[in-house]
């Protein structure tokens, strides 16, 4: 049914090159709207670089505007949703993506860096407590503080 | 004929480059004055034979000669002429040219400003500038050769990409470029700091103004890139945390904490070490960008550029620079001495704050712009790192940093007052809150975060304004004598404050767009009409139009307010005929700070147009803050002490208070 459903979109949309979300996709429900319009925001258009498809005119973003508010009718709730999308189109799909294993480094990060910094700021104060400061001298400029000590 | 010549132009360089590379370095080993002197000198011919070949290949694309085969590739005979001069540098190879005449205008600017810096420092700056020169000449020259001949030539070129002639894409470039390269100064500076395994005063009263310089440039050029996205591509947003956005962010992101770092190192000889780590990340930053963006490694509008080889040499290029010059740091960092001490409440503590979480932000965009690469190469998984991503990391990152840096200012150096900070600042607060209330309610609310970015950033603009208040003593002392004092504070107290506050009216764009815009997508008739932010939008219909190269169907639309026409605008489709390559003109009107904008979809069957119709509030606020920014670090680089220069170190010897003995005591 879905895919009958897409193939006639896509026989519909290959005679005009389709703008990001057309009139004729958005739904009747403003509250059911307003849900598919968050969640193709979250979504990638793969096709694209980096973008999602909310805000993509390509073919393959509008099927998965449609698809998306396909799921919505349907009764599915927003996890639901983006579980569907991502066992068609794999964790590509998701702009943002889940925390796992493999993830683990990206969404630590911040908090990585931040304890480093932290770490290192505690450890230089540390060590640089009592020891002796600013720049050394060269010999000139030695020679000229021993100079001007002498008058 | 002068293509030749400029191809020959280009190689003489590169001989020159070799011998800037290596004997000023033997002559500031030996103490040399003659072999030092080839420096500047060297520098400055490196510019004018870089300077030349430029030329010859800006004229072969504004005479359009398409026996050149990267004119005939980017360019067409009926292209406007503007847009045949920056279709010099909308290509591949014409881009790397003009990365490297900016880069040899930096040597020749440090060969001829430079004389009262110390010899053996200005030889072993410039020959660091000259190896980056090197390397660049030979990337050009063996994989990005824009000189190429065709034989046959053809009749006619192949256009440029209708999206880059526009004229703000005329300028970006240019402007992106002087703010990465800018940083090659900085980076020359701490290499060549490192070599001499010394930083004295000089170099810090040095790097401060570069870095200044090219944060200037890569703030208005970043600026500029986003307002072009913003009305070129059609769909009203301003900034998609796009790889290659990104690229060009990194460097702003350490550029910035960079600048803040060389405060302290000016003012207090303190954060040395790490002021000379962070220039040299910096640049860094900015042959990463160039490597990601030019190397096709990335796939994206930017991105013009796809061939192997040339993502290999310039991978190499970036491994020998960075890792070059990060184990110099290595190995001589020890060596070098720490500056002054102070209080964590202090100006510099506000300052390292500043550091952690500017290089904090800048290392998670470049994870996020890396991870999916990396995991890639190393797995073959692939997962998506999108704008979703970004602004939750980024943006709880900045909540401190926006937060923290009206304080900054108003600390004393060395050991501050925090609950003295608090009492001159508690005004500036509250006035903030009610402001963002008060707009809060103009816009009929929204999720409470939007209510709390909105005073954090008018808390940055009065910040500001206490800040300036405060050191005049305004409100303390007769008005006359706050208005001399005020005159007399120094122009890089205005710089700050200037900068601070732009940054605070950016983020007010920011949060405004993000939460108040308001957007339509309908199907219009000529004559109907539709409410959009307060204004009545009427098509009036389509007509058909050419310009010089391009076909176009135009869409009037005269927008009335309270029963009278306020304005009206032109939004257009149009085909670029060589290319036959569709692109959106996107209609903008203007009112105050807002604006409206709209864009014509596909023409439906019953004669109607899809149109989409966005209400931007505020959206101004967005890149008038950069501009804003860039003005405060215009005011600041005309600070005195800064075009006073920095003192040699002869000079230094006959004037007993000088910094250096100063910090030694």
């Amino acid at each position: 049914m879905i895919k009958r459903f897409l193939l006639a979109v896509v026989l519909i949309l290959a005679a005009a090159p389709a703008f990001a979300v057309n009139p004729d996709e958005v739904l009747s429900d403003p509250s059911l709207e307003a849900r598919a319009r968050a969640l193709s925001a979250k979504l990638r258009c793969m096709v694209c670089q980096n973008q999602s498809i909310d805000d993509s005119n390509a073919d393959l973003a509008k099927d998965l505007r449609l698809l998306v508010r396909e799921r919505i009718t349907e009764g599915d709730t927003d996890k639901q949703v983006l579980n569907y999308i991502v066992s068609r189109y794999g964790e590509f799909v998701l702009l943002k993506p889940p925390f796992n294993v493999r993830t683990l480094l990206l969404w630590g990060a911040p908090a990585l860096l931040i304890l480093a910094g932290g770490v290192s700021l505690i450890i230089f104060v540390r060590k640089r407590a009592g020891q002796p400061t600013g720049s050394k001298l060269t010999a000139d400029e030695q020679a000229r503080l021993v100079e001007l000590s002498l008058d | 004929m002068i293509i030749e010549i400029g191809h020959y132009a280009l190689v003489l360089a590169l001989a020159i480059a070799t011998i800037l590379s290596i004997v000023p370095v033997i002559g500031a080993r030996r103490g040399d004055q003659a072999t030092m002197e080839i420096a500047p000198f060297g520098s400055v011919l490196l510019f004018a034979l870089v300077a030349f070949s430029f030329a010859a290949l800006t004229y072969a694309h504004v005479v359009s000669d398409f026996s050149v085969k990267n004119v005939w590739e980017n360019s067409h005979s009926l292209v406007p002429l503007v847009y045949k001069y920056s279709g010099v540098w909308g290509n591949h190879e014409g881009s790397m040219m003009l990365w490297l005449l900016v880069l040899s205008l930096f040597s020749a600017l440090v060969a001829v400003f430079g004389r009262n810096l110390p010899d053996t420092l200005k030889a072993n700056v410039l020959a660091v500038q000259a190896w980056i020169s090197f390397a660049f000449i030979l990337f050009i020259l063996l994989t990005s050769n824009p000189f190429i001949r065709l034989d046959p030539a053809p009749p006619e070129g192949r256009d440029l990409n209708p999206l880059l002639q526009d004229f703000g894409l005329a300028i970006h470039p240019p402007l992106l470029y002087l703010g990465y390269v800018g940083f090659s100064i900085c980076f020359s500076f701490a290499v060549a700091a490192l070599m001499e395994g010394r930083i004295d005063a000089a170099l810090a009263r040095w790097v401060r103004p570069w870095t200044l310089a090219a944060w200037i440039f890569l703030t208005l050029g970043i600026a500029m890139g986003s307002y072009w996205a913003y009305y070129e591509l059609g769909w009203g947003g301003w900034w998609f945390w796009d790889p290659v956005e990104n690229a060009s962010f990194m460097p702003w992101l350490a550029g910035t904490a960079l600048l803040h770092s060389a405060l302290v190192m000016e003012k207090r000889e303190a954060l040395k070490i790490w002021t000379v780590l962070l220039a040299i990340l910096t640049f860094s930053l900015s042959l990463l960008g160039t490597f990601l963006v030019r190397s096709g490694v990335l796939t994206s509008v930017h991105a013009f550029a796809s061939d192997p080889s040339r993502g290999v040499f310039i991978l190499c290029i970036l491994l020998i620079f960075i890792g070059g010059a990060l184990s110099l740091f290595a190995f001589r960092a020890p060596r070098l001495s720490a500056g002054g001490l102070f209080a964590p409440v202090s100006r510099e503590g506000a300052l390292v704050l500043n550091n952690l979480i500017l290089t904090v932000a800048c290392g998670t965009v470049l994870t996020g712009t890396l991870y999916p690469l990396l995991l890639e190469t190393l797995t073959g998984d692939k997962i998506s790192v999108g704008a979703p991503f970004f602004n939750m990391t980024f943006g709880l990152l900045m909540i401190p940093l926006l937060v923290a840096a009206p304080f900054g200012p108003l600390l004393a150096w060395k050991r501050g007052d925090l609950f003295g900070v608090l009492q001159r600042l508690y005004v500036a607060a509250g006035l903030a809150f009610v402001a963002a209330l008060a707009i809060f309610y103009a816009e009929y609310g929204g999720p409470m975060l939007s209510l709390l970015g909105l005073a954090a950033g008018l808390f940055l603009v009065f910040g500001a304004a206490a800040d300036l208040w405060h050191r005049s003593g305004l409100g303390k002392v007769d008005a006359h004598v706050a208005w001399r004092r005020l005159k007399g504070l120094p122009r890089s107290a205005f710089g700050t404050a200037l900068a601070h506050a732009g940054l605070g009216i950016t983020v007010l764009g920011i949060v405004a767009v993000s939460t108040f815009a308001t957007e339509h997508i309908i199907e219009m008739k000529p004559g109907q009409t539709t409410d959009v932010g307060g204004y009545v939008v009427r098509f009036d219909g389509m007509q058909p139009a050419t310009g010089p190269n391009y076909r176009e169907d135009r869409g009037h639309f005269s927008i009335r307010r309270g029963g009278f026409e306020v304005a009206d605008v032109w939004s257009a489709k149009r085909v670029y005929v060589a290319q036959q390559m569709p692109t959106t003109e996107a209609g903008i009107q203007t009112f105050g700070l807002s604006q409206l904008y709209v864009s014509l979809g596909d023409p439906t069957k019953d004669g109607g147009i899809v149109v989409r119709i966005w209400w931007k509030p505020f959206i101004l606020c967005i890149w008038g803050g950069a501009l804003i920014m860039a003005a405060g670090g215009v005011v600041s680089l005309s600070d005195r002490r800064l075009r006073v220069g920095a003192p040699s170190r002869k000079a230094k010897a006959t004037k007993p208070a000088a910094p250096v003995m100063e910090a030694a005591e």
